[in-house]
């Protein structure tokens, strides 16, 4: 009998699986929007998310104002429902005489932007080293596993101003501060799920079917996992968006002359008894979209775990 | 005993171990067979004494810390010990596959289960020719489709075409089984190893499955080398049975002349605790005791603590491998025979 000789495997096979993976979720694309329609939280928490970056998007054509530049003369007006308020400015104007919802709506992109590149990259870097460390255990595990425990010893907010402080305020750095230490959650989750699955039998079996452990961590166990990533990332939006916006007000995190909700409410704190809508309406955006963002989240879940749908 | 040219696999003096906190779980030791091309072999024996470790091994699946301490496994002539670990890759699944106890939790509960089946054929790139990325192999992909609907077909899955794209979860046990040996098959292997394939499934089923094996190895004349705890179900299915006990193999001989005049005492303790129907409870008599610790064997024969017949020579010495008739080994010093104490039948024993 002749022997066959040692398999090269093509390499662009890990695209396949996940090829498999979409199709998939196309398929039940129509069953996820029923379920989504009959999940009222859900389905109020996912419109208004997507109003909001809607907003976010349309900033420029919604309002006439400039966000970064006003006129002394109007500082301090009302909003329009107000005595002295006019409807050229519905939420009124700040200090500098900028119109509130201008300056609302061009925050809400840096909200965003922040919050989901933050968590994009976070899930990144987390899945990855998750991935690797809950399958192949070992000195790398030890070594990852200890640092992280070593960032989340820190409080968030206290090591967000630490390397706030360190690296400088802007955009860029406040993305990365928040990653330093965003990816630890998403690290902990795939570890742990990975960890677990791992000893299940399809493992077992993709193994004992000649599938080598590089492929079997993505091809076989990620689709598996991938739910509950999708599930924290959505909360975890919500989380860095409150972190910006903490870092923000503190001035530690986006410069004061781009509008971000942050800032915008620390500047309103000195006219608090004068100007209330200064601080409170951005308060009132960041509170919904937050809101918005993590009844969104519990709603993924329960749509997406199929073991709490098997359950009810 | 078994005609040496046609060899498929051959087991020598097989030894493999679990490093524990208490010292060295000895899970086989010892153990040599060997397996013709088209043969049927049970391994049958209690929970614990190794015989799935036998199967792990082979593949060198065995779950660390465990590890193969000595022995050689030839594989068409090849150790399979030897193989680097890119070779042992191209091995399973395509010239030796696996089939597992409890099918639902071996497929992958998130892909459909025909694209599992083609996953495996496109691992070990069955279909020769250049391998396309993605959105090119419109062509390849079809052709791994007809592979896989014929298999399905084979295997006895019911319009194949429509079952194509279900889930796991979505087949009855029966059916998934059959996925299962659908995607053990699909790559045409010359080895089979069953790992208790019918212990999860009903009576009914299992002898379905069972005559679907029986059918792959008469039409592909793929070897199947099958575990099981049922005595009954050896005696159906398999040409030859090794009864295994503490990691050794007891006794070895031809199916029949196992289960009808064993003469290990262990293999009469294992056929006179089987229920049959229209037997009260109290008729079952089991084996009494427990098995050894495996970190700690008597120095003798590893039955000897529990069986009725040990004299002080068996717990002196270890106890070799002993032809007691033609293409029968027992290890055994006081060996039975019941065929001057006939106590039950061949009908008795098959299952109903």
């Amino acid at each position: 009998m002749d022997i066959t000789p040692p398999i090269t495997k093509p390499t662009l096979s890990l695209i396949h699986s996940w090829r498999i993976r979409l199709k998939l979720w196309k398929r039940s694309a129509k069953e996820f929007l029923y379920d989504l329609l009959i999940h009222p939280t859900a389905l109020i928490g996912s419109i208004i998310v997507i109003l909001y970056i809607l907003a976010a998007i349309l900033a420029p054509q919604i309002t006439v104002h400039n966000p970064e530049n006003g006129n002394l003369r109007n500082r301090f007006t009302p909003p329009a429902w107000e005595k002295d308020g006019t409807w050229e400015f519905p939420l009124g104007t700040d200090a500098q005489g900028r119109d509130l919802l201008t300056r609302i709506l061009f925050g809400s992109r840096i909200s965003l932007i922040v919050g989901g590149v933050a968590v994009g990259i976070s899930i990144l870097i987390g899945s990855t080293l998750g991935a690797l460390t809950g399958y192949y255990r070992g000195k790398l595990d030890s070594i990852v596993s200890r640092f992280a425990d070593l960032l989340l010893a820190f409080p968030f907010l206290i090591f967000a101003i630490g390397v706030m402080a360190f690296i400088g305020p802007g955009i860029t750095n406040l993305i990365m501060a928040l990653i330093f230490k965003g990816w630890v959650e998403f690290f902990r989750l795939v570890r742990g799920e990975m960890m677990s699955e791992k000893s299940k039998e399809y493992v077992e079996a993709a193994k004992a079917n000649g599938m080598g452990s590089l492929s079997i961590i993505v091809k076989e166990i990620l689709p598996n996992i991938i739910n509950s990533v999708f599930v924290l990332g959505t909360l975890r939006i919500g989380d860095m968006i409150i972190m910006e916006a903490s870092l923000s007000f503190l001035g530690l995190g986006i410069p004061p002359h781009i509008p971000a909700w942050g800032s915008m409410i620390a500047s309103g704190r000195d006219y608090m008894l004068v100007a209330w809508w200064v601080s409170t309406f951005p308060g009132i955006a960041l509170l919904i979209l937050v809101l918005a963002i993590n009844i969104t989240g519990e709603g993924l879940r329960d749509i997406l775990d199929p073991r709490l749908k098997l359950e009810g | 005993m078994i005609n040496t040219n046609n060899t498929l696999l051959e087991i020598r003096n097989l030894s493999v171990t679990y490093p524990t906190r208490r010292g060295e779980v000895k899970a086989v030791e010892n153990l040599s067979l060997t397996v013709p091309a088209g043969g049927r072999l049970c391994l049958v024996g209690e929970s614990g004494c190794g015989k799935s470790t036998v199967l792990h091994a082979i593949l060198r699946l065995l779950r660390p810390p465990g590890r193969i301490t000595n022995g050689e496994l030839l594989f068409r002539g090849r150790d399979l010990r030897k193989l680097r670990a890119k070779e042992i890759q191209g091995v399973r699944g395509k010239e030796i596959s696996m089939i597992f106890q409890d099918p639902l939790t071996t497929l992958n509960p998130v892909f459909p289960v025909g694209e599992q089946i083609r996953e495996s054929l496109r691992l070990h790139q069955i279909i020769p020719g250049l391998s396309l990325p993605w959105p090119l192999d419109i062509i390849r992909r079809k052709q791994e489709k007809e592979i896989v609907l014929k298999a399905m077909q084979e295997v006895g899955i019911p319009s194949p075409m429509d079952r194509y794209s279900i889930y796991p979860h979505q087949f009855s046990g029966g059916m998934q089984q059959r996925a299962l040996i659908a995607l053990a098959l699909v790559c045409g292997p010359a080895l089979l190893l069953a790992d208790e394939p019918t212990t999860s499934l009903d009576v009914t089923i299992q002898a379905q499955i069972l005559d679907l094996m029986l059918k792959i190895n008469q039409d592909h004349n793929t070897t199947i080398v099958m575990v099981t705890h049922d005595l009954g179900v050896a005696a159906e299915f398999c040409d030859t049975i090794a009864v295994m006990y503490a990691g050794r193999i007891v006794e070895i001989g031809p199916a029949e002349t196992i289960v009808i005049h064993p003469h290990h005492p262990y293999t009469r303790g294992l056929l006179t605790c089987r229920p049959h129907i229209g037997e009260k409870a109290q008729q079952v008599k089991p084996i009494e005791g427990n098995v050894p610790d495996l970190t700690h064997l008597p120095p003798g024969c590893a039955f000897a603590p529990r069986c009725p017949l040990a004299q002080t020579v068996c717990e002196q010495g270890p106890v070799p491998l002993i032809q007691v008739e033609k293409n029968v080994l027992t290890r055994c010093l006081q060996p039975v025979d019941n065929r001057r104490d006939p106590s039950w039948t061949w009908d008795q024993i098959v299952r109903i």
